[in-house]
């Protein structure tokens, strides 16, 4: 196991030196293939988002990933090694782990991160730059992202104002599936609030505003429809999410229209976003059943207690990450072993067989029966020879003498293949 | 009672693992308030899917026996009910991906197992003066109605919890993991519509087994008084959530009144002078 990770992050260099670093998406396999070039290099995975720019390899001793950095980017060492963070071996199979399972990022728990890595691996995989040591490394990643989503709620809780709003619809509509929205004003905020709760499938779009012509041109690019400010009243029971943000100095919505709007409505749940200050739709509204009113401080609460949320979960989160981190080293650890132990096995097994020969040539005649208790006594006789051995050498594969007892192992027996410590198996 | 037990007492422990599979669902239900963990719900899942197959042979087994009239006692009647509502529970996840009705469908159905294995073998046999598969149609069709009431009653109770939750503004804990407000009105809804015609019908039955045995008599019986009072109840919520789409509050609170009527009417044998597990 010879991990190495080398790279940039949102925590540790600034955007413009991000910017200098980032890889698009056509420059990438240009990228993977003048990485695995360097000496040293064996694999390599270059990521590269808006938050990081990172180098994933599997080298050899003294491959040097700060020179390449520099020569590739163009830029000179001392502006770059101040921001460059290094992880070797266990540190980079964890560094890995967290940026997969999004516990790196800059919002915690966001999903696209994943993505971000899969896409990555696939490019350098599909330049054959990935072999056996990445493969796994990475396969174990996503599958310890995986985990992470479904064992914690790190991901699933919105932090921002658009997002709590589509969540709060989802929790009173189920799905935003073929739902109304109206704009009651059209400020920016409200429009990339209905941004959202487009993207999650609400269908028609009213946009009803003071200025009818600024209605007009909001209506178009949702392909909505423009009511004039008069009709407000009689329009909006055909909205099940309404979201207002009109400057007026009185509320728009009191405690009688939601009455009216109910009975015309059969009583189906409404939502209203209220996003201005002061505000637009009285209190008393969300007294109605029914009625859900969340105003720009409960929106706001709900985002700070999500986040309160993920910092919690992200904390369990690390402690799995932790665990997979233990089991996958020393899964890797013992890998290297493989060589050896099948080597040992292989040797027994023709002492055994010659042995076996021998006696076969002495006995002259023998029946089935005999033949077969022979090939028993004889492999459980190897099998327990061999079994200490065997275990003492997987279960010491993490401590720092292993190298040493795989070595005197090799010796005793006079194994030969395979390199003791290069970590060079395939799985 | 030791008597059956002796002679047969394979349904008896069929049942009983089945109480114990529930009981372990019930545990799990419970759990979920507290915590968020996926295999809460895979094992809440398993143990009822695992108790209704156990549940099915005891109701299966005991059906068979020859002298033993099925859904003669109160006891197997319970059994029933609980392996009805479960059947209600794992529907609703299959359809909605929902465990949270199984809150109150565990306790509800494990503490009718744990009566109907209490006195298991207590029976009646049916006199023959109407023919037993009216009673049987009568007693299976009422109880799925029966089961639709209470899920939906359940349904409408975790609505006003929703709702109230919504409204509140609260995050976190046990309701954030309720469903959409939307899924538990349709639950509630669907439910109802689906109930209806097994209660209707079912009481048909009962009166042509009443009408065979009584003549119109059977009118004023306290029970049959009940049962009507629950029916027109039912009818009326279902057209008031039909017509002027009730829902929230007030539903659950017509819910829960037709609720309180069922129980009623199923308490009434007492009163009852014609209707009887005894002499259906």
């Amino acid at each position: 196991m010879n991990f190495k990770l080398i790279g940039v992050n949102h925590q540790s260099a600034p955007l413009e030196v991000r910017e200098r670093l980032s890889v698009s998406e056509e420059r990438l396999p240009d990228a993977v293939r003048t990485l695995v070039e360097q000496p040293g290099v064996e694999e390599g995975m270059v990521l590269s988002t808006c938050n990081r720019v990172e180098l994933l390899t599997s080298v050899q001793e003294g491959a040097d990933l700060h020179g390449f950095f520099g020569s590739y980017f163009g830029i000179s060492g001392e502006a770059l090694n101040s921001h460059l963070y290094e992880f070797e071996q266990r540190e980079a199979v964890r560094h890995v782990f967290r940026v997969a399972s999004s516990l790196d990022s800059m919002v915690v728990g966001e999903a696209q991160i994943l993505g971000q890595v899969k896409e990555a691996y696939a490019v350098a995989r599909g330049l054959g730059a990935i072999h056996s040591r990445l493969e796994a490394l990475l396969s174990r990643a996503f599958a310890v992202a995986k985990r992470v989503r479904s064992e914690t709620a790190v991901g699933s809780s919105s932090v921002s104002i658009s997002a709590v709003a589509v969540q709060l619809a989802e929790k009173i509509f189920g799905s935003l599936q073929g739902k109304t929205v109206y704009l009651v004003g059209a400020g920016k905020m409200a429009e990339l609030a209905a941004r959202h709760l487009v993207s999650h499938g609400a269908k028609t779009i009213l946009v009803c505003n003071r200025t009818h012509q600024r209605a007009l041109e909001l209506a178009e690019a949702f392909h909505g429809q423009a009511i004039p400010f008069e009709r407000l009243h009689e329009t909006v029971e055909r909205a099940d999410i309404v979201l207002t943000s009109t400057a007026a100095a009185e509320p728009l919505f009191r405690r009688e229209h939601g009455e009216a709007i109910l009975s015309k409505r059969k009583n189906r749940p409404m939502f209203f976003i209220d996003i201005a200050v002061p505000r637009n739709v009285h209190p008393e509204v969300n007294r109605l059943d029914g009625m859900f009113v969340y105003d720009i401080d409960d929106l706001q609460s709900v985002a700070a207690n999500n986040s309160a949320e993920r910092k919690k979960e992200a904390q369990r989160a690390e402690q799995i990450v932790e665990t997979e981190v233990e089991r996958f080293t020393s899964r890797m650890q013992s890998l290297h072993l493989v060589p050896t132990i099948l080597s040992l096995q292989e040797y027994c097994e023709t002492i055994r067989q010659a042995e076996i020969d021998h006696i076969r040539g002495r006995l002259g005649h023998i029946t089935p029966e005999q033949e077969a208790a022979i090939e028993a006594m004889t492999r459980g006789i190897v099998n327990k020879l061999l079994h200490t051995p065997i275990t003492t050498l997987k279960s010491t594969a993490a401590e720092p003498e292993a190298a040493t007892i795989h070595e005197v192992v090799r010796r005793i027996f006079n194994l030969k293949g395979g390199n003791p410590g290069s970590g060079k198996t395939e799985e | 009672m030791l008597d059956y037990n002796s002679h047969n007492p394979m349904p008896l422990f069929w049942l009983r693992v089945a109480l114990t599979l529930y009981g372990i669902g019930l545990l799990c239900a419970v759990v979920s308030l507290w915590r968020n963990h996926e295999r809460l719900i895979t094992t809440m899942l398993a143990a009822a899917g695992a108790g209704m197959v156990f549940h099915f042979v005891s109701l299966t087994e005991t059906a068979m026996r020859g002298d033993l009239a099925p859904l003669s006692s109160l006891h197997q009647v319970e059994s029933l009910l609980a392996f009805l509502l479960m059947v209600f529970f794992l529907t609703i996840y299959g359809r909605y991906q929902t465990a949270s009705p199984g809150i109150a469908l565990f306790p509800l159905a494990f503490l009718l197992t744990l009566s109907a294995q209490s006195a298991f073998m207590e029976t009646n046999t049916v006199t023959a003066e109407v023919s037993p598969s009216w009673i049987y149609m009568h007693v299976g069709l009422i109880l799925v109605g029966y089961s639709a009431l209470i899920v939906s009653f359940f349904a409408s109770i975790l609505y006003l919890i929703q709702e109230r939750n919504l409204k509140a503004k609260g995050v976190g804990g046990f309701k954030s993991r309720l469903p959409a407000l939307a899924t538990i009105d349709e639950i509630g809804y669907r439910c109802l519509l689906f109930g209806f015609p097994f209660m209707t019908f079912g009481l048909i039955a009962g009166s042509v087994v009443a009408e065979a045995r009584y003549g119109a008599g059977y009118f004023r019986d306290p029970k049959i008084l009940f049962s009507i009072v629950m029916w027109v109840l039912y009818t009326m919520l279902l057209y008031a959530r039909w017509s002027a789409g009730w829902r929230g509050r007030r539903a659950a609170y017509m819910a829960a009144f037709a609720f309180c009527a069922a129980i009623v009417a199923w308490a009434a044998n007492g009163l009852s002078s014609t209707h009887r597990f005894l002499a259906p």
